[in-house]
Formats: structure tokens, sequence, C-alpha cells
């Protein structure tokens, strides 16, 4: 089992003939995820691979091919408004891949979820993994395992290392999900680790955070009311200095605000067993679970 | 992630920080006079100015404005003008001034100068604009600022009667003189929310209507010039009446930059390191760092980490250096000249988790770097993922000086003991 995606998901994919869209869509293809659409306006009517038909829009991939969920691999300028075309088709979930759409975009993109059903996951993340069921994204199929651990991170391939150290430690993952590391983003911290708890097959979460925002306190908060399940974490951005960006929008420490200290003592005070570092993200998660 | 288009303009930034609803954003900054300048032409009334880039400018600028005092201020992009001194000893960048001929005194002594300031480190900045305002006379100073707020995603107006103060301890030490409006960006700022503002400012009969007017301007300014923050402190009133920007800070979201030419091309290189301009130019961001230990890596996040671990085993980053997701051997090797221009880099650590990225790519870009190069500081890679062992393999068969590691953590350890060997 595992949360939002899995091996019945039917994925259409959003810029499936750029070059991004069109190597990523091949390794989703082979890992297993089944793509039964892809959306290039004016190609309508070909097909990717010769095996996935393409629409011009994905009001028509939704009704042909039932798709439910939507990957995002379309260019910054172009990428807000895909994001809405997708809320508009009825999709569950939209996963945007894309990095640097603009913030001003992005609070227009939030407008519009409000008034929908759909989750965003994204943008500027890695994407979503339920192993050998069903790969979203752009992270290494080949590091994940099927387990029972969920992993939630704002970043991308520090959630590989925390994967991969789970992986090599005999277990597995049920479901990793990269938020994504903009300050304006789709689903949160607390939102995954909600999914999670309540996942019965979940049995352990980790939570990697980074500097900046307050969405690991707010999750931590969470966890110390009502999470049972043991939570390990790590925040990236210890030795950072204030006010400088440091590649994910998000990753700045901001009027006291956001600061590594601060996320690390709002976990350690929820019971949660904080990764020293990078290297031990796994071994704190065995601190507090014994599976 | 994926890097889709190359915008090279990733900009650090440093902003405002009140209570979870101001928020920091990747931006790109302009100088006060440039600003000042976007405040006018969107009909956000200020005083009258104009811009010297050169000593020959001088004249014709102070020529526009009236005979009055004149405000002379050094154009550059960090705080504390006012107490800096500059490098041969002429003090404060911010000066007032009675007469033109005076004004024009104190800019030739500016430009071409380098000013040091609490903020631009002991390096200072040269002074290539000066900026000559007349000076007004104030009756009473407020603060008026545009940002976008993380917490809702929305931009949110933030006020205050307590104008020319630090706006943080305002908001720390009495949170009630702060007003704050969210505006819904599907239907844009409506009249009542400014009227809201400019009441609460306690604004009544013409001010009122000024304030209305210019907080509208300022927020189709924000919203069409993707703004991440527009800072005016202080909004002033004049014993004339009048309703004024004394002072314009204006950031502009990186990302937003492609559909900005106006704004791109008021970019001044010279304001950044340079190692971080080269570095913009293929795509790299790198931000540097005080220590000794440079470090490249694939991924901001795990960048950040790897800081963190050399840290934790008692190192000192040089730099930041994220490659990104996709990194091609091109863009290696660049990363590779910009770490060792840095004299201070007394060892290198590598740290690659392929995912997208293929560690043969790497390895080939390290190999073909160091040639080129003439590497003479301690190298540690540790590879992971996808070819590792080819990537490895690589490495081994060259004739470089370079120690491998299989944990980040292995490979931190033996950089920060190789870098203290060196000094």
């Amino acid at each position: 089992m595992s949360v939002l995606v899995d091996k019945n998901t039917r994925l259409v994919v959003q810029g499936i003939t750029g070059s991004a869209g069109s190597f990523h869509t091949t390794q989703c293809i082979e890992y297993g995820t089944n793509v039964v659409a892809g959306v290039t306006p004016g190609k309508g009517g070909q097909s990717f691979q010769d095996s996935v038909p393409i629409y011009d829009t994905v009001k028509e991939a939704v009704e042909e091919q039932g798709a439910d969920v939507a990957a995002i691999y379309v260019p910054p300028p172009f990428a807000a408004d895909s994001i809405m075309e997708a809320i508009d088709a009825g999709v569950d979930l939209v996963i945007a891949i894309t990095e640097g759409i603009p913030v001003r975009d992005m609070s227009e993109v939030k407008a519009k979820l409000a008034d929908s059903n759909c989750r965003l996951i994204g943008p500027n993340c890695p994407g979503i993994i339920t192993p050998d069921q069903c790969k979203i994204g752009i992270m290494p199929g080949y590091i994940h395992k099927p387990g029972k651990v969920g992993i939630v991170s704002r970043s991308g391939t520090l959630t590989y290392e925390a994967v991969y150290q789970v992986t090599n430690a005999g277990h597995g993952q049920s479901t990793c999900i990269g938020i994504g590391g903009d300050p304006i983003n789709g689903t949160n911290h607390l939102d995954c680790i909600k999914l999670f708890n309540e996942d019965p097959d979940t049995e352990a979460i980790i939570m990697i955070g980074e500097i900046g925002g307050t969405a690991e306190e707010e999750a931590a908060a969470y966890v110390k009311e009502h999470v049972d399940k043991p939570v390990a974490a790590f925040i990236a951005g210890m030795t950072a200095p204030p006010g400088r960006r440091m590649g994910h929008a998000g990753a700045i420490v901001s009027g006291g605000k956001g600061t590594a200290a601060a996320k690390v003592e709002a976990m350690q005070e929820a019971g949660i067993a904080v990764a020293e570092t990078p290297s031990h993200i796994a071994e704190a998660l065995f601190r507090v679970w014994s599976p | 992630m994926a890097s889709f288009l190359s915008f090279g303009f990733r900009k650090k930034t440093l902003l405002v920080g009140l209570e979870g609803t101001i928020s920091p954003f990747p931006t790109m900054n302009v100088h006060e006079y440039q600003a000042a300048q976007l405040f006018r032409d969107a009909g956000v009334q200020n005083q009258n100015g104009a811009v010297a880039l050169d000593a020959g400018e001088v004249d014709d600028a102070l020529a526009s404005l009236a005979d009055a005092q004149i405000v002379v201020k050094a154009q550059i992009h960090a705080g504390g003008r006012g107490k800096g001194t500059f490098k041969d000893g002429f003090q404060g960048g911010v000066h007032l001034t009675d007469t033109k001929e005076e004004a024009k005194e104190i800019a030739g002594k500016m430009l071409g100068n380098v000013l040091v300031t609490k903020q631009t480190g002991e390096e200072g900045r040269e002074v290539g604009a000066v900026y000559f305002t007349e000076a007004a006379d104030i009756e009473k100073e407020y603060y008026l600022a545009i940002v976008m707020d993380r917490g809702t995603s929305q931009p949110a107006i933030i006020a205050s009667t307590e104008g020319g103060v630090d706006i943080e301890t305002v908001a720390e030490e009495s949170p009630e003189k702060i007003l704050k409006a969210f505006i819904d960006p599907a239907l844009g700022i409506r009249p009542y929310q400014a009227r809201q503002i400019a009441f609460g400012l306690g604004f009544r009969g013409d001010l009122f209507k000024q304030a209305v007017k210019l907080i509208g301007n300022l927020y189709k300014l924000f919203w069409e010039k993707d703004c991440s923050q527009v800072e005016i402190n202080p909004l002033v009133t004049t014993p004339e009446g009048n309703l004024m920007a004394l002072d314009a800070k204006v950031n502009f979201d990186s990302n937003a930059l492609y559909r900005l030419p106006d704004i791109v091309a008021m970019r001044d290189e010279k304001e950044e390191d340079p190692k971080e301009v080269e570095a913009s130019k293929y795509d790299l961001n790198y931000i540097a760092l005080d220590g000794n230990v440079a470090c490249m890596v694939n991924g901001a996040g795990l960048a950040m980490a790897t800081m963190d671990i050399i840290k934790h085993f008692g190192g000192s980053p040089a730099n930041f250096l994220d490659v990104g997701g996709s990194a091609s051997e091109e863009q290696v090797e660049a990363a590779f000249q910009i770490i060792v221009s840095d004299p201070s880099v007394k060892a290198i650590l590598v740290n690659i988790f392929g995912g997208i990225m293929k560690c043969d790519v790497i390895a080939k870009g390290i190999v073909s770097a160091a040639a080129k190069l003439n590497l003479n500081v301690p190298l540690v890679v540790r590879l992971e993922g996808t070819n590792v062992e080819e990537g490895k393999r690589i490495l081994d068969a060259s004739d470089l000086a370079l120690e491998s590691a299989d944990s980040l953590a292995e490979a931190a350890e033996k950089i920060v003991q190789l870098a203290a060997t060196q000094s």
C-alpha cells in the first residue's frame, strides 16, 4: 500500500515531447508507470514511442484515457498555465517537476487550487514514487525498494541519500514524496505527514527539511499531538549563512524564523529522531523504529 | 531539479522578516535611483531626483533639480551607506548639501571611490553612480510595503504609522501598529483595501486621496513587474500637504526576469561577486563563503547538507555550489575553474548522487578539468548512483591524485583532515 499513487494510477504527461518530458517519461514507462496519455498542444493525434497517444488538451486526455494524475514537464513560462489546465480537466493530482516558475504565477495557481479538489505536488520537485508500482518524476528508480517507510522531502538528491540508506539497511519505502524547494508549493510536510499517518502500510516516516519557512515546525507540532508512528528527520542548512539563498528559494533564514536550530528544537520536542548528519538519516530512524 | 531554460539570474538577497508574513524569494536587486524611476513611472509620488554615472554627468543632473538643499547618495546595493566610510577616509555615503556646488564636490569624492559599510564587508564596493535628490521637509513618517506572503501565497500590504525606523522592531514591540491587507491574486487590489490602509494610517481629506492612489499604483507596480518586495521607508507627508515616497526598495523575482527585459537591463554585475556572475553564465548555483573546503554537489539540498557535514567534522566550507540535476562535462569543468579561482581553497570535495546525472559523465568532467587546471589541492570524490562503477573506474584509471569515498560521512571526514594538513 501507499499514498497518492500506485499501480492503478493513470498518468497524463504534459510536455511529453519536450527534451526533459520525453526523457523522463521513457524512464517512468520502463519503471512500470501506467502512462496513458501525453499532451503537447499542436501535436494531438501523434503518439509517443508508438504507444502513448498524444492530445492537444488535458481535457481530451482525461475524457478519452481516464487520466487521473498529471505530470508537468512544461518550461517555466508556460508551467502555471499547464497546472491550471490540469486542475480544470478534473485530475485528482498534479505533479509539477518544472523548476523556475515565477512566484506571481504560483500565487494564481494557489488561488485556483483552493477552488478545486485537486492536489498539487511541487513545483520544483523530483516527483513521487511508490516503489515497484508507480514512479512519476525524475528520481532514479533503482535505489528504491517496496517497504514500510514513508519519506517526504523538500530536496531532490538529499531524498535519494535517505532512500538509499533505508534500502541499503534492508528496508523499503511505502511512498516517497518530493514536495519541492519553492516558497509557494502545493503540498507541504504537514499534508504528507497526515497522509502517511493514515496509511496502514506506512510504519515509519522520514521527513527531510531545509532552512526557511515554518513548514517543518508545523509538521513537528502535528506529530507531537497526533502521530504515534516513529518519525526521523534531517534539516539541511545548519551552517548556511543567514540571508543567503542556497539554491532553493525556500531555503533562507530570515528574521530569526525558519532557522535550522529552531526546526531541530521543535522536532526533538515532538519526539522526532533528528539525524546529526545527512549520512545518518536511516540510523536516526532505527533509533526510534524497530522493524 | 530539472533545469529547463537557463535564465542565469539566480540571485541572493536579504529581506525583512516579519512574523511569517514576509518571506524570502530569489531576487534581483536594483539601485535606489532605478527604483525611484520605476516609482515615478508607476505614479508613486516621490521627490525629484537625477543620477550621474560619471563626473561628466554631474552638472546636467544637478541642473535638472531645483535650487534647494540637495541630498547626495552613493549608489551601491548595500545598506548602511550613511554611516559608511570610503577607502580614502572620506566619511559617509549620504550627504545633505546646501548648494549645488557643494553637491558637485561631494559627488566627485564618491564617484569611483570604494565605500565600505557594515553590509559590504571589508572589501567595500566601488561607487559607479551618484543619485541627487531635492531634500524634502518632513512632517510625519510612515511605513508601506507590499510583499509576497509565503503563508497565504498572496501579496500582502504592510503599513504602519511608525515609519523611518526598523519595521521588525515595530512588529515585535507593538504589533497593533502594523496594518495588513491580503490581496487575492485573482481579483487584484480592491478599492476598499486601499481605503482601509489609508484610513488606518490616519489620512483624511486630500492626503487620503493621495494615499489611496499611491497604494493602488504601488500594487500595480508590484504585480506587473513581478516584485517579491516593494518597500517605502519612510513614506512621508510634507508641510505642503504632499505624500511622498522618500525611499524606494524594490526586489524582483528572478524566475520572472525572462518577461522583464526592462528590469534585466538594470542589472549591475559590478554589485555581484565575480565568481557568482561567472557561475550564473553556466547555470551553476554558486555562493562564495569564507571557509577553505570547497565543495561541488548536485542538488541544492544535498549541497547544503554537504556544507553541514563538513562543518560537523570541524572544517569550514569555502562555498555552496549546486551543479544541478543534469550537469554536462562543460559545466563540471566550469565549476572547477570557479572553485580554484578562490585562493583560500585548500581542498575540494565532490559529492554527487547521480540519479538523472550519470556518474561516468561527472568522472569524465573531473578528469578533464583537473588536467586542464593543474589542480594542486587535495581532492576527495564521492560518487553514488547511476553508472557509479564506470565512474569510479574512470577516476581510478586517471593519474589524478584523488581519494574516493563510499559515503558522504567518510568523504567529509577525509577532506577536513586533508584541508588541515595544507595550511
